[in-house]
């Protein structure tokens, strides 16, 4: 054995490792944040949201790389194909937007419930458990990306099935982590005291985690199999995640405008009533071409057509909230991000929803761009736009509860980072809209819907055009991230004066 | 303060909630039942995995206003009848093996997925595998080696080198003929197929 050459690279890594340790030390004194501002239980929530603002990097750069492919098919082709990169993009964000909730929770559950989180050291383990594996299986769907047609590749690799390809561990690491969390949600708000949005929250989360059981097993008959996968899917992006939102959003809405409990409560069940009461059923969206019965043809047009309403109700919650509270609140770019999320839901995931979900018009959609545009829009505009109003909430904090306002003079940058991000995303969404329109007339309308048909759609100028405006804007989403980053390591900063202290009206 | 009306009070709507929850849940689970038997390998709408030894066609049905699959006569692929078992084992392997792959980051599979590549619903009976006699020949030889094979249609986009070997070529050809069966509704619209006449 050679060991002048073990030595060296025993040597190199350890030199490795002192300069990284000296990155990080510099990193932090530049950063300058005190995480004795924060308790132990909001220590655990920005562990959270630091790594899904890390996959929220990873989803705007293999979105992009991805994007890139649809205007040079032959980049990175057989190193990282289209399939590769799509499959990150999707993953990354239903990742970094299940850490941001989970943050958000572990953020609000010690002041919603009056005490410390219970299973505090249980809830840093499953951190770090799921940090773990949620690296493994991006280092394997890089380096692996698929495996022969066995029950394995299923395993260990990558399950084939959009949204939820993690590998099956992993499927049955996320449920234990996820089991986890749910016993520290219950058992604090058992020791402290339950309301309104903790008994909400409590139901919702036995809901979530429950359907993710339902995408756990193989089925050879494609029609159960996108059944079952659509009961996890919808059920989750349509039904359970919104409410979740909604407590976030209540608490949020309390918080930031000190708007009475009463209220934001009566309104969260008004919610849940119309979220569950069109999504549950709205499922049937899903199951109009999949070979399922035509009943859903009028099952699922009729409750998809109803699921906008309770997104209609978020939007005057939050902006009737505001302006009865004249806008006065202790955190500015927060409260700007709460409002984009109640207009972005409401377009992203009712308006664009609708537009094609009848079955009359989805005939002609389903499987174009058009589902794409919907879900830039929904999806950021549901989903991200709250939990980077909480990355705003936790960073005041962090800084030991500073003045967060409109006014202060690097307000700039949340500002313009605010106005990228939305204006980007909005941007993709209008041109793989235009896409959509494009494919649903010369692809499906007009060649029948044929392999040659599609390609007749792709190659079309109108087509080619909207997929390079697709990646500029992308890059301009990009560029609002970076702005958002830099604003949220530096904002407040050297800020002296407190939050001002909100009081009810 | 003036009390509350009932339709405005929280107790109301934490009834109200709780109710049209679990009544919605509770038709779902219903209509799951239903639809998953009415979806079972071997019904009307998903038939048996053997329909691969028949002919498939997607026609266009006046009355209803929709096209349907059409089952025909024998018409064995790659020249053998199976039995259910064996043709179940076949999809069973080519959908797994779709699965392995990827296939949906970039395909449609009964309309979802990616949007990278065409659907596949009906692949098994698109004409751009020009006649039936060279169709079986021509999957095979695609999807075993699709940058030698490639089928670009003008767009330059490739399907990468994935490695299949080819008695899971065949499970896949195998997979898409009998997905080609399954009754969508009528998705795709207008559909014309390689046994359709000019």
């Amino acid at each position: 054995m050679n060991t002048s050459g073990l030595n060296g690279v025993i040597q190199q890594a350890a030199a490795l490792s002192d300069k990284s340790r000296l990155y990080l030390n510099n990193f932090k004194a530049w950063v300058q944040l005190d995480s004795s501002h924060l308790s132990d239980g909001r220590q655990l929530a920005v562990k959270y949201f630091t790594v899904a603002v890390i996959l929220f990097f990873a989803q705007i750069l293999f979105g992009l790389l991805a994007a890139m492919q649809f205007i040079f098919p032959g980049f990175l082709y057989e190193i990282l194909d289209f399939s590769v990169n799509r499959m990150i993009h999707i993953n990354a964000m239903v990742v970094w937007m299940l850490y941001g909730f989970i943050g958000c929770v572990y953020w609000f559950i010690e002041e919603e419930s009056g005490t410390e989180i219970v299973g505090l050291k249980l809830g840093n383990i499953a951190f770090w458990v799921l940090t773990g594996a949620v690296t493994l299986v991006v280092l394997v769907y890089l380096l692996v990306q698929i495996g022969p047609g066995k029950d394995s590749s299923l395993w260990f690799i990558n399950e084939g099935r959009e949204y939820i390809e993690a590998p099956r561990w992993a499927d049955i690491g996320i449920v234990v982590v996820m089991l986890i969390f749910f016993y520290n949600v219950v058992a604090t708000f058992s020791k402290g005291k339950w309301s309104g949005i903790a008994g909400v929250l409590t139901l919702d989360l036995v809901a979530l985690a429950g359907l993710y059981t339902a995408g756990m097993f193989y089925m050879t008959n494609i029609s159960h199999d996108q059944y079952w996968w659509w009961w996890v899917i919808h059920l989750w992006v349509e039904a359970t995640w919104e409410v979740l939102v909604g407590v976030i959003m209540a608490w949020s809405l309390m918080k930031l405008l000190a708007v009475r409990r009463k209220i934001v409560e009566t309104w969260l069940y008004i919610e849940v009533a119309l979220m569950f009461g069109s999504g549950i059923l709205g499922l049937g969206h899903h199951y109009f071409w999949i070979g399922t019965p035509e009943y859903w043809l009028t099952v699922g047009g009729f409750f998809s057509a109803l699921e906008p309403i309770p997104l209609v109700a978020m939007v005057v919650h939050a902006v009737y909230d505001s302006g009865a509270h004249a806008f006065k609140n202790g955190n500015h770019p927060a409260l700007a991000w709460i409002i984009a999320q109640a207009f972005g839901n409401f377009f992203g995931a009712g308006v664009w929803g609708f537009m094609h979900t009848l079955p009359q018009i989805n005939i002609f959609t389903h499987g174009t761009q058009w589902s794409a545009s919907h879900g830039h829009l929904a999806f950021f505009g549901a989903y991200a736009t709250i939990n980077i109003a909480f990355f705003y909430l936790a960073i005041q904090q962090w800084r030991g509860n500073v003045w967060m306002g409109g006014g202060s003079q690097n307000a700039w940058r949340w500002k313009w980072a605010l106005g990228l991000l939305n204006g980007g995303v909005l941007g993709m969404t209008i041109a793989l809209l235009i896409a959509g329109y494009e494919q649903s007339f010369i692809e499906r309308a007009v060649e029948g819907s044929t392999w040659g048909g599609y390609f007749t759609a792709q190659n079309h100028p109108s087509f080619q055009s909207a997929m390079v405006w697709r990646l500029l804007f992308g890059g301009m989403t990009l560029a609002g991230f970076i702005l958002l980053v830099w604003d949220l390591l530096t904002i407040g900063k050297g800020e002296t004066r407190k939050a001002p202290e909100i009081v009810e009206i | 303060m003036n009390e509350t009306p009932l339709w405005a009070s929280e107790s109301f709507w934490k009834k109200t909630a709780i109710w049209v929850t679990a009544g919605s849940f509770l038709i779902l689970v219903v209509l799951t039942m239903d639809s998953l038997s009415k979806t079972s390998a071997g019904s009307k709408r998903v038939p048996a995995y053997n329909v691969i030894n028949k002919k498939i066609d997607y026609q266009l049905n006046k009355e209803l206003h929709k096209s349907m699959p059409v089952i025909g006569e024998n018409e064995f692929l790659f020249g053998k009848e199976y039995t259910e078992e064996e043709a179940r084992q076949l999809v069973d392997l080519g959908k797994k093996t779709t699965q392995a792959k990827n296939c949906m980051n970039c395909h449609t599979l009964l309309g979802n997925g990616a949007y990278y590549a065409p659907d596949l619903t009906k692949a098994w009976l698109d004409k751009g595998w020009i006649s039936k006699e060279t169709r079986e020949d021509m999957m095979v030889k695609f999807l075993m080696d699709p940058e030698n094979n490639a089928r670009t249609f003008g767009s330059n986009r490739k399907m990468p080198n994935l490695n299949i070997t080819e008695q899971e070529a065949k499970a896949i050809v195998a997979f898409l003929k009998w997905m080609s069966s399954i009754d969508t509704n009528g998705f795709p619209s207008n559909f014309k197929t390689i046994e359709a006449e000019e």
